[in-house]
């Protein structure tokens, strides 16, 4: 018997209950029922414009990218059979983060330039890494070592612009480098709901796929599994939801690791758990990111993805010794 | 899973390409030691390399240069590199995860909290003061990663060894950043720390830890023959006599040793420590007492090459051999993992 509907409905449940105190908590908290007199079309003109043009954006971009992220680490996990092989540790965020810094630091560029600069460095990372693992065919673990070494370099010219910059300049990419909801707008959410729309029948179309070439490459195309254009299709759906949802809110630190290992954990068995994948990084996102504006009294705003860390890793901990069921740690 | 050997298309004998490895490795640390003390900003004639180091003429500048600045930094790039090339090894051996780095113990991690905190607190800014900070935050990260990996019946297994890594990892960095993005003073000397570095390191520094660095080695020379075995899996390797909490126990204990002696001497240098078992595997094949073996020889050759050519790309200035050295390594592995056949084992 599997546990998934059960986990799926808690999580949701979980999730929406965070949604709902997120937009009503804060310097003004709105009462229940004033929020959902607000939400479907009522309420006072100062409750319309804290709700609607303040604190819902930020909590609809916050699920969205997190299915994106979700999703993308869950993908990658499966697709590699590696725990380790999420786009943070294969150098897709890293790309992302060199264009976006490089921006920053050396261009000095602002508004949209930031977000496209990201999207560009995620997607030219990726398509080296494709590249230089195809070898008459793609191989799995080629794609994660030749990532690595990606993500190592990346690594190394974002030491290089920090420490060669003005700290103040170090400061605010640092402040990038670890993503924020801060400056959601409804043109964000369009953007990240318009690629969910398209990327999500694709998810489900290929999701069939790869629980196949999860038996094997070999297996997989005996069952008449066209193995490398699946594996390509699922490697270019992964990257692009990663690819933009860090363009809008920068690579929201751990999210895309940590959320599959937790669902799977929750949900047993060693299926794909891609749907309690992308709730869990909802939680987590929202989660962390009401901590973020709430709970840690520092004069700046502290960005979300500072908190994702603290949050998630004592969890993911706590699951890991209380388990005795390995998950699937493909 | 996921362990995987590289399997070259040479037609030597595995035990001959053994030896000429570590024949090859040995001559190459030899020249790069050499170069080390004769290369840097200030050009000095090899000639002076010699004299330098066993009959000094008082008074020489050139010497002076070659003895008081090149030869510590040499020794500490020599003993970090071997020490993360090494714990590299024991690392990917024990998790059998071909990505396992030294640092994904959390070392690195647990080292950089302790010294934002020396930083932000005690207000220390001297890289020899960091030792014990980046010591002691190295050892006590890695304890709980290993004391949450070990918990659960099944005992530290190498998934939950790796995501307990990564989260304690994750957790700290979010700490750090949490503190640097607020605090401009601590971020503005944290983060010349945090690329990895030789420079600036005296003697005294290698004094203080070659002690754990001989410890480490050893535990990792006694690890050699229980990772061949834990290879197998844990079930075979029970089978065969193997007490596989045993092994786990003893690399880890290397893995702490040596990391933590690495950081504390030159930073958190990444890449070495996942590249050169590596680099070293497709001359060796998969026996891991040869692999830590090698590994040992070209762990120190790879950090003291980008640490050369770190003095000599931006002369007179210098770029961090922690930068340097992911920058040439990558092409290395990238290049090596094209080439050779990838074989799951």
């Amino acid at each position: 018997m599997s546990r998934t509907p059960r986990v799926i409905l808690s999580l949701s449940v979980v999730a929406v209950a965070l949604a709902l105190i997120s937009i009503a908590v804060g310097a003004y908290t709105l009462s229940l029922p004033d929020l959902m007199a607000t939400l479907f079309g009522g309420g006072t003109p100062s409750d319309r414009f804290i709700v609607l043009k303040l604190r819902l954006p930020r909590v609809l971009l916050a699920v969205l990218v997190s299915i994106g992220f979700g999703l993308a680490g869950a993908l990658f996990q499966s697709l590699l059979r590696n725990a380790l092989a999420s786009p943070d540790i294969i150098g897709i965020s890293g790309g992302a983060s060199v264009a976006a810094v490089l921006s920053l630091l050396v261009f000095g560029a602002t508004g949209l330039v930031v977000p496209l600069s990201a999207l560009l460095g995620a997607l030219v990372v990726a398509f080296t890494i494709y590249l230089l693992s195809w070898r008459s065919g793609m191989n799995g673990m080629r794609f994660v070592l030749i990532g690595v070494g990606i993500a190592f370099m990346a690594q190394a010219v974002l030491g290089y612009l920090i420490t060669r910059g003005d700290v103040r300049d170090a400061q605010q990419a640092l402040v990038w480098m670890v993503g924020g909801l801060g400056g959601s707008s409804w043109g964000d959410i369009l953007i990240m709901a318009v690629s969910l729309a398209v990327l999500l029948p694709a998810v489900v179309v290929l999701a069939a796929k790869l629980r196949m070439l999860q038996l094997g490459d070999d297996l997989a195309a005996g069952l008449g599994v066209s193995v490398q254009r699946s594996r390509l299709a699922l490697i270019v759906v992964a990257v692009a939801l990663v690819a933009i949802a860090t363009a809008l809110v920068g690579p929201l630190a751990f999210v895309a690791f940590v959320s599959a290992p937790i669902a799977r954990r929750l949900v047993g068995g060693g299926g794909l758990a891609l749907v309690p994948s992308a709730l869990v990084a909802i939680v987590l996102v929202l989660g962390s990111d009401f901590v973020a504006q709430h709970l840690i009294a520092t004069g700046a705003q502290v960005p979300t993805g500072i908190v994702t860390g603290i949050v998630g890793a004592p969890y993911l901990l706590w699951l890991i010794s209380t388990t005795n069921r390995e998950g699937r740690a493909s | 899973m996921t362990r995987t050997a590289l399997t070259p298309r040479a037609t030597l004998s595995l035990r001959t390409r053994r030896w000429l490895s570590f024949t090859a490795s040995l001559v190459l640390l030899a020249v790069v030691l050499v170069l080390s003390l004769a290369l840097g900003a200030r050009g000095i004639e090899f000639s002076q390399v010699w004299p330098a180091l066993f009959s000094p003429e008082v008074g020489n500048n050139d010497q002076l240069v070659i003895r008081d600045l090149r030869l510590p930094r040499t020794i500490v790039g020599l003993l970090a590199g071997l020490a993360l090339g090494v714990a590299g090894a024991v690392m990917q051996g024990v998790t059998r995860n071909p990505l396992a780095d030294p640092g994904l113990l959390g070392v690195n991690a647990g080292a950089s909290l302790a010294v934002v905190f020396a930083i932000s607190v005690l207000s220390i800014t001297n890289p020899t003061g960091y030792i014990w900070f980046a010591f002691a935050g190295a050892a006590a990260a890695a304890s709980i990663v290993y004391a949450i990996g070990s918990l659960g019946r099944e005992g530290a297994t190498p998934v939950k060894l790796v995501l307990a890594g990564t989260a304690v990892t994750a957790g700290i960095t979010s700490v750090i950043s949490l503190v640097l993005i607020s605090d401009t003073d601590t971020l503005n000397i944290f983060r010349f720390w945090s690329v990895g570095s030789l420079a600036s390191r005296d003697l005294e520094a290698v004094r203080l830890v070659v002690g754990f660095v001989v410890a480490g080695l050893t535990f990792a020379a006694i690890s050699g023959r229980m990772l061949n075995l834990v290879a197998l899996g844990d079930d075979l390797a029970r089978g065969l006599g193997q007490r596989v909490y045993v092994a786990r126990a003893v690399a880890a204990g290397a893995v702490v040793l040596l990391c933590g002696s690495a950081t504390a001497l030159a930073g958190p240098i990444v890449f070495v420590g996942l590249v050169v078992p590596h680099i070293v595997r497709p001359f060796t094949g998969p026996d891991y007492r040869w692999i830590i073996a090698v590994s040992a020889i070209v762990g120190p050759s790879l950090l003291l090459i980008a640490d050369i050519v770190g003095r000599l790309i931006v002369s007179p200035s210098e770029l961090e051999a922690g930068l340097v050295v992911a920058v040439i390594g990558a092409p290395v592995m990238i290049a090596l993992v094209r080439r050779v056949k990838l074989a799951g084992l």
